[in-house]
This record gives structure tokens, sequence and C-alpha cells, in this order.
């Protein structure tokens, strides 16, 4: 029988097998941010261990920075000794680091990608649960814990039970203005935050192959919202395109044994899934979240649902709790709730293509009075990009916020958080309470329905808008 | 880590699905760069209630928490993990973990004891009408015991042998250091390095 594209990845890195034990999978690049990885080191002190492999390593910084003021010491005390901490033992244990100020600084998952660093067939992992953004180049990707961090940096292996395999199947073409992004928050709102739980995904159709490579990384990057173990995408020519000429990337002879390679990265025909999934592309519209989990979302043509029409008692239970939180009535047109703060930017939407995306809607146009905008690149490579074609002239121009690169208000570590009952949409990953601040309360949305209600005050999309 | 074979202890009712980790501890509450001191940022939005189960003084001591479905969503924070043992807890119930979560208990030595919906039903309606009951989670025999309910929960072969042992993963696999070396002989010159 033959093999899916993630059990050809997952035996490729099989050091050590045996009955009633996980695997032991080799990592190929382990990736570190200052949040999830000083008590990692600190363990390796106290057991009087190195890091196995520096050259398959790489740390930046992006959790808890200041996007403004980055030329700055960080104001807030405690996020800078978690900062210097990271700087302190990169330069201890001889890992690669991108600290604030450094031109390839960015988020974990951005700059992967952007250096050439994430290639197809490869095992990728960082104490961060959107790893599985890397998924996108047909790698296996995945957020571990700080336990595991310990591990890996000691070991460069982890030991892994062999997840279920799950087939996303989205054939047909989205319509126009219609994302990536809604994509897979219709995915994640058709089976729940808990619908992928002990599965590798693997997303393919026509719909899928017809992404870019940065929308694909939307899609396999929101993986962990349905509980995914991981989410790929099998590496086709787009794939190949994008990682041709990038700073890491195999050139010569080795590109072309590289791509050989990877071109048999494919799940084969007679393989067996053990689920399967079938979304139509054509029938999805613009969707946002109107709860506190990626899963409560509608299109944004629907209304707040009424909780007492679901069917599970559970469910019944979380949509009144969250309805509370979000200070939504049911049946309120999703086009009339009001906005007062639009954030751009994260790992999930904080690309070149999304800005661009974003600064399409808002070029010509003014930010509402009583919204604030806020975007913030994926990297200081993304910024650098951008403001060469402008972009930041336009953001600026229509009343936006222009910042510097980092997770900023997605978890909102940093100093760029919502205020008590403030409402965001959001091109971010998590409507969690309190997750973009205490209180505060977010709509998921790709980067059109973002700065298309950064325009109206409410959310919608570009097609509400009058001609700019 | 400590070895674990037998809990035994009051239990906590939280009659809520979805608790991701940005309610276990949000994210503000990360910046330490110790391994312990978490417990401050335990449900720390929630607690701000006083009628938050935490708050209730007929579960003060708990060491059991009694969770609804889809417990440990989200972020990869095995900070949530050290939240909860830093209070107290040595176990969590629940009828479903996120991966991440459920691994991170494993390595941090918190016990999440998987269990049938009905039986998490069964559990929060003993505690709430008795708050004292005794919870006995038996990991060698894989069961949870409380008043007149017995039932069995679900890990996985090796966590619980893990557990049991107190092993310290990162050992076990140096103990196959020349696998791992032989291994790397066999990589493809081609793949990326970062030095």
């Amino acid at each position: 029988m033959g093999r899916t594209l993630s059990e050809k990845v997952w035996d490729e890195h099989v050091v050590r097998s045996a009955p009633g034990e996980p695997d032991l999978l080799f990592v190929d690049l382990h990736l570190l941010h200052e949040v999830t990885s000083p008590q990692a080191f600190e363990g390796l002190r106290l057991a009087g261990r190195g890091v196995r492999r520096p050259d398959l390593t790489l740390a930046t910084e992006d959790h808890n920075v200041p996007t403004v003021d980055v030329d700055l010491p960080i104001a807030d005390p405690v996020s800078r000794t978690q900062v210097e901490t990271l700087r302190r033992n990169a330069a201890e244990f001889g890992v690669r680091l991108h600290p604030l100020g450094d031109v390839e600084q960015g988020i974990v998952h951005v700059v992967g990608p952007q250096l050439g660093l994430t290639q197809p067939g490869m095992t990728i992992v960082c104490g961060d649960s959107h790893t599985s953004t890397h998924g996108a180049f047909g790698a296996i990707a995945f957020g571990i814990g700080t336990s595991e961090v310990e591990h890996v940096l000691a070991t460069q292996t982890l030991m892994q039970s062999r997840p279920r395999t799950m087939a996303v199947t989205v054939d047909g073409t989205l319509p126009d203005g219609v994302t990536a992004k809604d994509l897979v928050l219709t995915l994640i709102a058709h089976t729940g935050t808990g619908g992928g739980q002990g599965y590798i995904v693997e997303y393919r159709g026509s719909a899928i192959e017809a992404l870019s490579m940065e929308a694909r990384m939307t899609v396999c990057n929101m993986s962990i919202e349905w509980g995914a173990k991981a989410g790929m995408i099998a590496p086709d020519q787009t794939t190949f395109d994008y990682v041709e000429g990038r700073p890491e990337a195999p050139e010569g002879a080795d590109w072309d044994a590289a791509v050989a390679h990877w071109r048999t990265l494919v799940t084969d025909e007679d393989a067996v899934f053990d689920r399967e999934i079938v979304l139509d592309a054509s029938t999805m519209t613009p969707f946002v979240t109107w709860g506190t989990n990626p899963g409560q979302g509608v299109p944004l043509g629907g209304a707040v649902p009424d909780p007492a029409g679901f069917e599970d008692e559970g469910d019944q239970v979380a949509a009144q709790k969250a309805l509370e939180y979000m200070g939504l009535e049911a049946g309120t047109p999703m086009r009339e709730v009001k906005v007062d703060t639009v954030f751009v930017g994260s790992c999930t939407n904080g690309r070149i293509e999304d800005l661009r995306a974003a600064a399409d809607v808002i070029r010509g146009r003014h930010v509402s009075p009583d919204t604030r905008l806020l975007v913030v690149p994926g990297s200081v490579r993304v910024r650098l990009q951008a403001e060469e074609e402008g972009l930041d002239i336009v953001f600026k121009e229509a009343g936006g916020e222009w910042r510097g690169a980092g997770c900023s208000m997605c978890l909102g570590m940093n100093p760029d958080q919502l205020q008590p009952g403030e409402r965001s949409a959001s091109t971010s990953n998590r409507n969690f309470e309190g997750r973009q601040g205490k209180g505060g309360r977010t709509h998921l949305v790709s980067p059109l329905v973002a700065a298309a209600t950064a325009v109206t005050g409410t959310l919608a999309s570009p097609a509400d808008l009058s001609p700019a | 880590m400590d070895k674990f074979t037998r809990h035994t202890g009051t239990g906590l009712p939280l009659r809520r699905s979805n608790v991701d980790t940005d309610q276990i501890i949000p994210a503000v509450y990360l910046k330490r760069v110790t391994r312990t001191g978490f417990e401050d940022g335990l449900f720390a939005a929630w607690r701000k209630d006083p009628q938050f189960v935490t708050n209730r003084p007929e579960h003060a001591g708990a060491t059991v928490l009694v969770a609804g479905p889809d417990f440990g969503t989200g972020s990869s924070r095995e900070h949530a993990v050290w939240a909860l043992l830093d209070y107290g807890f040595r176990v969590v119930i629940s009828s479903r973990f996120a991966d991440i979560f459920r691994g991170n208990s494993g390595k941090a030595g918190l016990l999440a004891a998987q269990v049938g919906q009905d039986v998490v039903e069964q559990l929060w309606k003993l505690i709430e009408s008795e708050p004292s009951t005794q919870i006995v989670v038996d990991l060698q025999e894989r069961s949870v015991q409380a008043g007149a309910l017995t039932a069995p929960f679900e890990i996985d072969d090796y966590t619980r042998w893990r557990l049991l042992e107190g092993l310290d993963d990162i050992g076990l696999t140096l103990s196959h250091e020349d696998d791992i070396a032989a291994f790397e002989s066999t990589r493809p010159a081609w793949k990326p390095v970062t030095l």
C-alpha cells in the first residue's frame, strides 16, 4: 500500500523505533524565541549538557518585543530580562540569534521561510504552537513545550507517537475577495476546535494548489486551532519557486538533488488516509468569528447565532458564555458589529502579500474616526519590502499606525494590547478571552475584511465600500 | 521528576469546555525565566470573580481539577502545566485534552487523565454535593475512584511508565546516542544549516 505525504516525511526521520515506545524522530530545524526557551537552557546548564546541533538551531526575538522605539532599551523590565536571557543563552551555547534591531529579526514563523531555512520534507519544531505554519512547504512542523525544547536542544530528537492521517480536500475556486484565511476559518467552524486532534492533516485539492506560498502558510498556521498535530501541503512548483534563491536554499547541484527528492514527497495514489474531509471552495465567503474560540465563526453576511440553536448542551453553554464575554446579542448581523481596533499582522497574516492586500483596500480611503488601525509587519524584511512599495505611506495617510516587527497584539505580551471591553477585528489566529489584552474582544478576520472594517468602523468586506 | 503512582485529594469542578492555555495562564504571566512561581497567573482573569470556583472556600486545597472537554487547547506554553502544579494540582481529569498540553503534562509530572464525559459529569455532581469527597487517582491501575464511582481512565502506556518510574526523558534518549549519530551521518548534504 502507498504512503501519504506525512508518512513519507515521518519515515525519513525515524532514528529509532521500538515496540511499545514512541518513535525517536530527528529534528532538522529547531526554532527558538525568548518566551519558551529560558527554562530549557537552564535545564541544560543544571545537567551539564550542551546544545547538540547549534547548526540546526535558530533564535529570534518576537513574542514580547515592543513595536515602537525598537532602538531603545525595552521599557518593561521583565520583558527586557527575558530578551536578555535569550541573548545570553544564545551566546553561551553558540546559537544564531536575530535580535531586535537586526535586519533578519521578526516572528519566528515568518523568519524561517523567508531565510529559506524552511524547506520541503523537513521536520521543524519550536516552542510555539503556530510552528504548523511551516507545513505549507511539505514539512512536518509542530509546536512543543519547554521540556521538549530542552530535549531537542540536548539530543536534536524528539520522542513522538505516530499520529493518524487526515486529508482535507478543498476543490473548486475561491470566489473573489475570499482568502486562505476565510477558507481555514470556514474549516474550523466545520470541525470545531478539537476536530483535528491526533492527526497530521494534509490540505489538498485544486483550491489549495491554487494558493500562493504565503496563503498556504496562512492555512497551515491555523491547523493547531482545530487541534491538529500538524498541517501539510505537498510541495510543488509554487513551493520550489518560493524557496529558490533564498539565502539558505540549496544551490547548483545541491538544488537539483533537493528538488529531485522533494518531487517524491506526494501522497501515493493508493495511500489511504484515516479520515477525510471534503469542502467546496466555490461556496465560501468572507468569514469572521463571533465567539471566544476559533471554531465559533459565521460568514460575514450572517448573524450572531442564538445559543439555543446549538444541538449539543455543552455548545449551548459555551456559546452563551462567549456572547456574554463578547458583549453581543444573538441575531445581530455581523456587519453591524462596531470595532474599535483593527490589527493587521501576526504569523497568520503578517507577510508581504497580506500587507499588500490590506493596503489595496485602504489606498485612497481613510480609517473611520472611531477606529484605530495597527499594522505590524511579520518581520523586518517584510517591513522593508512594504516600505519600498510605499505601503507604509498608504496606511499612514489613511490614519493607521505603522509599526516594527513582532507578535505584537496577536497575544498582547508587549504593550500592544486591547483595553477591557475594547473590540478588535484581527488578522491573527486566536479570539480567546483576554488574548489581545485583559477584557479585550477579538473577531478573527482576513486582511481584506480587516482593511474594509478599518474604513467603515464595523465588520465589512471590500465589496461593502463605496469607490475610493 | 518525582514518581507518580497514586494520588488522593479533593476535586475542583471546572464546568467549562475549551479551557485554552491563555485562560489557564495569560501571556503577560509568561515572562519569568524560572520554572516556578506561576501560581499567580493560574486562571488569572477568572479568579478576579469572587464566585469563580477556585475562590469558594469549600474547594480550598483541591488537588484534582475536573474540567470540560478540550482542555488545554491553543498555545504550546508549558507554563500552563507549571501554573497548575505550582497552584497545587497534581491531576487534571477531562474527556478530551489538546495534544500539546497532554504532552507537556507528561513531561512535567502532572497527570492528565482522560475519561468519558459521563464520568466527568458524575464527578462534578459528586464534588459539588460533597466537596470533601476524596478522589483517588491510581496510575498503576489507571482508575479514578470517588464515592461509589470507580472508572478507568486513559493514558498512553509510555507516558504512564515514565510517570510511574519518574524518568528523565533526555537521559533515556541519550542512551541511544549511537543511533542518533548514525542517523546524522546519513543526512543529505543539501539539508540547510543555520551556522
